[in-house]
């Protein structure tokens, strides 16, 4: 077999892979834009209608503003929780260091269903009832985790000698912090914001048992696709939450990729 | 930059005083004994070089004076004061480093203002002084640039002009020109030099090479398992080293027993003759087998066998005819002279020659 032919069929075999992973978002995407209420080929013609719909619908834009809530306060938890931890682990060189390392870690490592379990019984122990406290609590569990990675990558790969090259050159260890640790630290905490933003938002495992009686997006889909009810609406929030999704991971990726190439 | 109440004590003792005073200083790194009791004084505008093979203390002793490593035990004194335990911001010390450890998110210019921005000098001020800084490295233009849009040799200059700028009464350069392809390193020589004279400023600079070490120097410390084998200028180093370690670390170098005495006898001090009988008396002169040929230009450089087995390198300038060159497996003899040549010692051991 000849090289081209071998490199042929690899393309064709990715594109395959490509279909694979994508066709079903496609289809999403689709028939979010039906015009019909009834999922058949071929679509019967092409609408915006259903956006108009889950924009008036007071349960979507209920569940919407508990799931930006949630995402944005747990981010913010994220990432004063997040770097602190790792200016601890990096700075410090302290008995137990790598158990804690390892502990911060694995909530995302985790199954869902564990530290969701977890945290529903550790809450009716405690007598709290579930509300949107708890659902903060049970996202930041892993969006800790995305801004101390994160954090922890660039302290490891920048700090030693610039640190070093700052004290020398007379600068006091808040002026080092101020001037040279934290500048080069704004793309990774605003990366670690963004995934730690678009883990919350379509998170579903851990909210159902974190959540009580209120409904956050992907909670909400969820429960219209399992009543078969309301499934051209329920397409056209799926759009929304994997625009709203996708954005900041493409954009921490691409902030992470330019940081790399120096 | 203003007087404070430290420098006018510095400089009343500063005659007698020199710019670093070493006083039994150990560091150890776990079981390695990274720096094993040195003792070691640096004059004031003195160019000096810690020279020796990497693992040697050199870099240790060289980031203690900089105050980024603490020590198990001695002192460290920057004119007349004791700093062994003084932060790295509170030293009037700056380092050139090796990565040049260049800020990537500050311009050219920014880098070079930042020592001066940190103790607080007024903008104005401190843009003129690093734009002068800069013009002694010859990057007047490249203010505005970041430092990933420079060359390595261009970055190693911002580092020089980033540490010079704050007039250091000590400059600290660890290996800078280690990155710099041959010729742009012996550029920078010549340049690092005539920027030392025009700041009068003490330089310790760190290298492993022996060559550069001896074209820059004042003086020079070899170091050798954390601890300093001999310290002298370049001709001292080179012409009586007192140990057969620096005689081999400091270019090529054979141990030549004479009289219950070992002596150091560089290859250029050796005469490679056909007819002994026309040497003067007090050579001795010892039959041998040329074994090896290298013709370097200059000079042709020939390792020659004696009758005990000992290989011998002897350097010939190539002076006269083409036939000049002697081929291998000529029998000649080889003489030197005992005394002009540098003892080492007693002799014992039998030694080859090093590189």
């Amino acid at each position: 077999m000849t090289g081209t032919t071998s490199r042929v069929l690899l393309r064709i075999w990715a594109y395959l892979v490509v279909a694979f992973l994508f066709f079903p978002i496609a289809i999403v995407v689709l028939y979010a834009f039906n015009s019909s209420n009834v999922q058949a080929w071929p679509l019967p013609g092409f609408s915006t209608q259903w956006f108009t719909v889950a924009w008036h619908d007071n349960q979507v834009r209920d569940a919407l503003w508990l799931s930006v809530k949630a995402g944005l306060i747990s981010t913010a938890i994220a990432l004063v929780l997040g770097s602190l931890a790792s200016f601890g682990v990096h700075k410090f060189k302290f008995f137990g260091r790598e158990t804690i390392s390892f502990l911060v870690v694995l909530p995302l490592a985790l199954p869902g269903i564990i530290t969701g379990v977890a945290l529903n019984s550790a809450f009716s122990f405690a007598g709290v009832g579930l509300s949107l406290m708890t659902i903060i609590i049970g996202h930041a569990t892993f969006c800790v985790v995305v801004v101390y990675n994160n954090v922890l990558a660039r302290l490891r790969r920048v700090s030693g000698s610039l640190v070093e090259a700052s004290m020398d050159l007379g600068a006091r260890p808040w002026q080092t912090f101020r001037l040279v640790t934290m500048p080069s630290l704004t793309t990774a905490l605003v990366s670690g914001a963004l995934l730690a933003f678009a883990l919350s938002f379509d998170e579903i495992i851990v909210t159902t048992f974190t959540a009580g009686a209120q409904n956050t997006l992907p909670l909400w889909i969820f429960g219209a696709i399992r009543l078969g009810q309301q499934l051209p609406e329920v397409n056209a929030v799926v759009l929304v939450v994997l625009v709203v999704t996708i954005l900041p991971v493409a954009i921490s990726t691409r902030l992470t990729g330019r940081e790399g190439i120096q | 930059m203003t007087q404070t109440a430290d420098d006018v004590t510095a400089g009343v003792a500063s005659d007698a005083t020199a710019a670093v005073r070493i006083t039994g200083l150990h560091k150890s790194f776990g079981a390695v004994r990274a720096v094993d009791g040195v003792d070691l004084t640096i004059e004031k505008g003195e160019f000096f070089t810690m020279l020796g093979p990497s693992g040697s203390g050199k870099t240790t002793l060289l980031r203690i004076i900089g105050g980024f490593e603490s020590v198990d035990r001695g002192t460290v004194e920057i004119f007349g004061v004791d700093m062994t335990r003084t932060p790295p911001y509170d030293r009037d010390v700056n380092t050139v480093f090796q990565n040049y450890a260049l800020f990537p998110h500050m311009t050219v210019q920014d880098n070079v203002e930042y020592g001066l921005r940190v103790k607080r000098v007024p903008k104005k001020k401190r843009a003129d002084t690093a734009a002068d800084a800069l013009a002694m490295v010859g990057l007047t233009a490249m203010g505005g640039r970041k430092p990933d849009q420079l060359s390595g040799g261009q970055r190693q200059r911002v580092a020089l002009a980033r540490a010079i700028v704050n007039r250091p009464k000590v400059l600290l350069l660890d290996e800078p020109l280690g990155a710099l392809d041959l010729k742009l390193r012996q550029g920078m020589q010549l340049e690092l030099k005539r920027i030392q004279r025009e700041a009068g400023i003490t330089f310790i600079y760190v290298t492993h090479d022996q060559e550069e070490a001896l074209t820059m120097s004042d003086r020079i410390a070899v170091f050798h398992k954390g601890q300093i084998e001999q310290a002298g200028t370049p001709v001292e180093i080179y012409e009586q080293p007192s140990t057969e370690y620096v005689a081999g670390f400091i270019g090529v170098s054979n141990m030549l027993d004479h009289a219950g005495l070992t002596y150091a006898v560089r290859p250029e001090r050796i005469r490679m003759v056909t007819d002994p009988a026309s040497e003067p008396p007090d050579a001795v002169c010892v039959p041998a087998v040329v074994r090896e040929v290298i013709y370097l230009g200059v000079n042709t450089r020939y390792t020659v066998g004696l009758a005990s087995g000992q290989a011998v390198v002897v350097i010939r300038p190539n002076g006269g005819a083409a036939d000049n060159v002697i081929p291998a497996g000529t029998d000649v003899t080889i003489c030197w002279w005992p005394t002009t040549s540098h003892s080492i010692g007693p002799s014992g051991q039998m030694s080859t020659p090093k590189n």
